[in-house]
């Protein structure tokens, strides 16, 4: 790296291209093979972080830490608070739905891999200059005099188009109040005359779970959806426990029975245990 | 003085605009109104027709240039008005028997509750017409030619509220359509030919241009002239034209309209001399209207539709003159001027006797009334007399003239055109000496009209009279005063170029024995009509009077001709257009839709579906650049 | 080594990203993988610099990522407003076109 034409790097870099390059890869791959979106980010931002490091290794420190502070940092964390927002437990299907679609993908996909190395060989490039001598000054010295001189339009432009990306985010993400907002004495009236006067009953079933998407059980056991909160209602997150601690009751004593060597009182409805549990509540019901 | 021109047309323009727009408020005051500015109209045009007759014959032809109307590069119309002594003829013509005609109509049209509207349309046609003959170009003039188009079917069609009337009216309009298709065309083959409309460099020019060009110019206008005149083949709206006010009778469809067509054909003189053929056809045009009109105008018993048959036979008369060429172009606008005299006058005696008679028309029930009406038979008789060519009124030295120039043409043609000429001024004797004896001699025929009352025949208002003795003054002295010391002619000839032509018969052998025919032609009248008594109800007739009882079966011959041939020629066209055009048609709409719905299916809504069309689209253009840097 | 490899690296990790944008669903993690396609540029002109021996190359990627960061705001809005409206993060949900 110290003459102004090199043929090949140091068997460091080397060394470090190949190994992080795999995981590079890997990690892309993960980020669209994920069915959690969670994953996909966090899969995401590990990628992002090696490319920092390979950025740095090409003598852009500057937009090694940006990438790193910009983009790993706050980039993905915005990603990540979106998907919080929107729902991090709802996992993809990972089915397709459009005809074709997955077939069309991977061929367009690994046609234009196979184009694009072949541009890149066909360049055919041997020998390469190296940034030791544009680096001279110090690398965020030279972006600057670039930035300030040559790019300076560039740069005021982006900064315009930063403020707009600003406002229309507000714009975008804001709630216009259509009707004016109810006064304290309004909604206790409303309260009062409303069907809940007291709180509304809290999440949870005796006391094996108080996890907030758990409804609670109404007297003939049937969950309430009134004691989850209504976000998670929407996304439809509400985990049942009546059949889930039925089951969970069933696979105890079934594995208890297992080391105990006795006949499973259940064994002769085991296949439709759902539907003996369901005709039972029925049979309540009708009494 | 050219600067007013523009003011003759623009006074009845202005009454017209106003009557027309100015609502109910202008009702007691409308037709005053009206006829004061035709009035004005008249009097701008006898100021320039005064200062015409200061200045020698070659200057008086004045010129006014209002604007330029379409200034397209190659294509260039004006608003332009050229008063010459043509023009000036016509001017006077029409303002003065319009102004008349204004002033008749107050009386006439009393008692009619859209009187103030009939005026406003009256003022209308009279504005039309005017620039009609003071146009500059053919196509400033075919403005005008519509513009009367359009007034005589609101004129026709005025009384509305009689399905007839509005029926005539629409009849009028369609068949003046052919016409003014005709001369539409015309304009065009001008276009083409001489790239300009103005009279000047197209009569100019006619010298230079090629005999068949000229023919088919000359054989389109002679359609318009067919259409405006009601010359065969295009008569017959002419009889149900009388549907209309008889004012309107007198003013457009016997004085004035009606003789466009002579104008357009005298006017384009330099047209029709260079094309042999086209004249001919007006002169058959002509001579064959001529004994439409005067066959048409012995059967009829409407006394107004048989006057409309004495018009059109007349017209015929001034076509054929028109047609022989610069030998009769004179004497065509002379027998038009006296004939707008005498035939306004007919026809306002006819509206005086209709008025008086509780708007019956039939001539059998009319008789004996010239006791009652002393006024009107007066007027009526002296027009009568001049219309049929008693010595020394008008009609007698303009027909004998135009009888003498069709003699004049020479040849066999001379021969056939002259005598068919005299045989019409036989009929003309006949059929006028038949209105005059049924409706003001013989016994009182009077029949009780729907209300069960008998008329009480009376003379008619002032306001009605005096046009009619003004009429009939200018059909008794019209005639002589033109023609002593050929007066007429030479004021027209800078504009028509006069040609005494080579008649085989003397002038006084042509007068003899139009004098003989005329005479022949009342006794038979008289015998026929005045020394027996006449039925009220029409005998049965021979196969002729029948045939011309029908318009010599002009309706029925259009009716199998042009209504069935035209309900097949639609029919089969309609079926080309439901089978082939349709099929062609609807098969290119069925095979783009059958396709679009196979593609339609591209278009599936999904985000992700147009990406992959994108990706694959980024990676053609990356082949592309490969291959554009491998080459 | 030749730098050039981290060219193919880009490539490869560019066409990853496309195709995992044709493949998902979730728009969330379309968007990300519309990142992951820009961090791929960012590489390859980062790489190019070095190739070429002067800075243009970063003065782009530093652009790139300024134009990332404001589409990263207004995209995750966009996104943010649809779940209000449709309760739903799937893109074949918004596919109102769709006959």
């Amino acid at each position: 790296m110290t003459g102004l034409a090199a043929y090949t790097t140091s068997t460091g870099e080397a060394f470090q291209f190949w190994v992080l390059g795999t995981v590079a890869v890997i990690g892309a791959l993960c980020t669209i093979l994920m069915r959690k979106a969670v994953h996909s980010a966090l899969c995401l931002a590990g990628t992002m972080i090696i490319l920092a490091v390979f950025y740095l290794a090409n003598g852009a420190y500057f937009l090694g830490i940006v990438q790193i502070v910009v983009y790993t940092g706050a980039i993905m964390m915005l990603f990540l608070f979106v998907v919080m927002l929107v729902g991090v437990t709802a996992a993809d299907s990972l089915t397709e739905t459009i005809k074709g679609q997955r077939w069309l993908a991977a061929l367009c996909g690994f046609g234009f891999a196979i184009l694009l190395f072949a541009g890149i060989g066909n360049a055919s490039v041997k020998d390469f200059n190296g940034l030791a001598k544009a680096n001279e000054g110090g690398n965020v010295e030279g972006l600057a005099s670039l930035i300030f001189t040559k790019y300076v339009f560039a740069f005021e432009i982006t900064g315009a188009l930063l403020i707009t990306a600003t406002v229309g985010a507000m714009v975008l993400t804001h709630r216009e109040r259509t009707e004016r907002a109810k006064t304290q004495r309004e909604r206790s009236e409303e309260r009062v005359r409303g069907k809940h006067l007291p709180p509304l009953p809290a999440p949870g079933v005796y006391a094996r779970h108080n996890a907030v998407d758990i409804a609670g059980l109404l007297p003939d056991g049937t969950p309430s959806e009134l004691t989850v909160n209504k976000t998670l209602r929407e996304r439809g997150q509400i985990r049942d426990v009546s059949t889930e601690a039925l089951n969970d009751l069933r696979a105890l004593e079934q594995r208890a029975a297992d080391r105990l060597e006795r006949p499973d009182p259940h064994r002769k409805g085991g296949g439709r245990n759902g539907d003996g549990d369901r005709a039972e509540e029925t049979e309540e019901a009708s009494k | 003085m050219e600067n007013l021109i523009a003011l003759l047309v623009a006074a009845p323009l202005l009454g017209a605009a106003v009557l027309l727009c100015g609502g109910r408020r202008l009702d007691r005051v409308g037709h005053w109104l009206g006829t004061l500015l035709s009035a004005a109209s008249f009097v701008i045009g006898l100021a320039l027709f005064t200062d015409m007759l200061g200045k020698g014959a070659e200057e008086r032809s004045l010129h006014q240039h209002l604007f330029s109307w379409i200034p397209v590069e190659g294509f260039k119309a004006d608003v332009a008005f050229q008063l010459d002594q043509l023009s000036m003829t016509f001017v006077l013509l029409i303002s003065g028997v319009g102004t008349l005609i204004h002033l008749y109509s107050i009386g006439y049209m009393e008692h009619d509750e859209r009187r103030r509207r009939f005026f406003g349309y009256l003022n209308l046609f009279l504005a039309a017409m005017l620039l009609l003959v003071l146009a500059d170009n053919y196509l400033l003039l075919y403005v005008g030619w519509e513009g009367v188009g359009l007034a005589s079917y609101l004129l026709i069609g005025f009384w509305q509220h009689k399905p007839s009337a509005a029926t005539a009216a629409k009849k009028a309009f369609l068949v003046n359509r052919v016409g003014d298709m005709g001369l539409s065309i015309a304009i065009m083959l001008m276009f083409t030919t001489f790239g300009t409309f103005a009279f000047g460099p197209v009569l100019e020019a006619t010298g230079e241009t090629s005999e068949g060009k000229l023919t088919a110019i000359g054989l389109m206008l002679l359609l318009a002239a067919c259409g405006k005149s009601a010359q065969v083949p295009l008569q017959s709206w002419l009889g149900d034209a009388m549907e209309g006010p008889t004012p309107v009778s007198a003013l457009i469809h016997a004085a004035t309209m009606v003789t466009a067509g002579v104008y357009l054909i005298v006017r384009s003189g330099a047209i029709f001399n260079g094309a042999p053929d086209a004249q001919l056809a007006v002169t058959v045009v002509g001579a064959v209207t001529l004994l439409f009109g005067a066959i048409v105008g012995c059967a009829k018993d409407d006394i107004k539709k048989a006057l409309a048959g004495s018009t059109m036979s007349q017209i015929g008369y001034m076509i054929l003159a028109a047609g022989l060429g610069p030998i009769g172009y004179v004497f065509a606008i002379m027998h038009l001027v006296t004939h707008g005299f005498f035939k306004a006058g007919l026809f306002l005696g006819a509206g005086s006797v209709m008025h008086g008679m509780n708007d019956e028309v039939d001539m059998r029930k009319y008789g004996g009334l010239r006791k009652y009406m002393p006024v009107t038979f007066v007027t009526f008789g002296l027009g009568y007399l001049a219309i049929i060519g008693f010595p020394g009124l008008s009609g007698f030295f303009s027909k004998d003239k135009i009888i003498e120039a069709a003699f004049a043409k020479g040849g066999t043609e001379g021969w056939i055109l002259g005598s068919v000429a005299l045989l019409g001024a036989a009929i003309t004797a006949y059929y006028m000496t038949r209105v005059m004896l049924l409706t003001f001699f013989g016994e009182k025929r009077w029949q009780p009209d729907a209300q069960g009352e008998l008329p009480h025949p009376h003379e008619s208002p002032k306001s009605m009279t005096i046009p009619m003795i003004l009429l009939a003054v200018g059909s008794v002295f019209a005639g002589g005063f033109f023609s002593i010391g050929d007066r007429f002619m030479h004021w027209l000839e800078p504009v028509t170029h006069h040609d005494h032509g080579d008649s085989p018969l003397s002038a006084a052998t042509v007068t003899g024995a139009t004098m003989v025919v005329l005479v022949i032609g009342v006794s038979l009248a008289w015998v026929q009509y005045g020394r027996r008594p006449v039925p009220v109800v029409a005998p049965r007739g021979s196969l002729l009077t029948r045939a011309a009882r029908r318009d010599l079966l002009q309706d029925d011959f259009n009716h199998v001709v042009l209504v069935r041939g035209g309900e097949h020629l639609t029919r089969s066209l309609v079926y080309v257009d439901h089978t082939l055009v349709d099929g062609v048609v609807n098969g290119t709409a069925a095979s783009v839709g059958g396709l679009s719905g196979r593609l339609r299916k591209l278009q599936n809504g999904y985000a992700r579906s147009y990406a992959v069309s994108m990706f694959g689209g980024a990676a053609v253009l990356i082949v592309a650049t490969l291959l554009m840097r491998a080459v | 080594m030749n730098p050039v490899n981290y060219l193919y690296l880009a490539a490869l990790l560019f066409t990853i990203g496309a195709t995992g944008v044709l493949i998902r669903r979730n728009v969330i993690v379309v968007f990300m993988c519309i990142e992951l396609m820009l961090n791929a540029c960012n590489l390859a002109f980062v790489a190019f610099s070095r190739l070429h021996g002067n800075l243009d190359g970063q003065i782009i990627a530093f652009f790139t990522m300024v134009v990332a960061a404001a589409e990263v705001v207004v995209g995750l809005a966009i996104i943010v407003s649809l779940f209000r409206s449709r309760h739903s993060a799937s893109v074949d949900d918004a596919s109102l076109m769709k006959l």
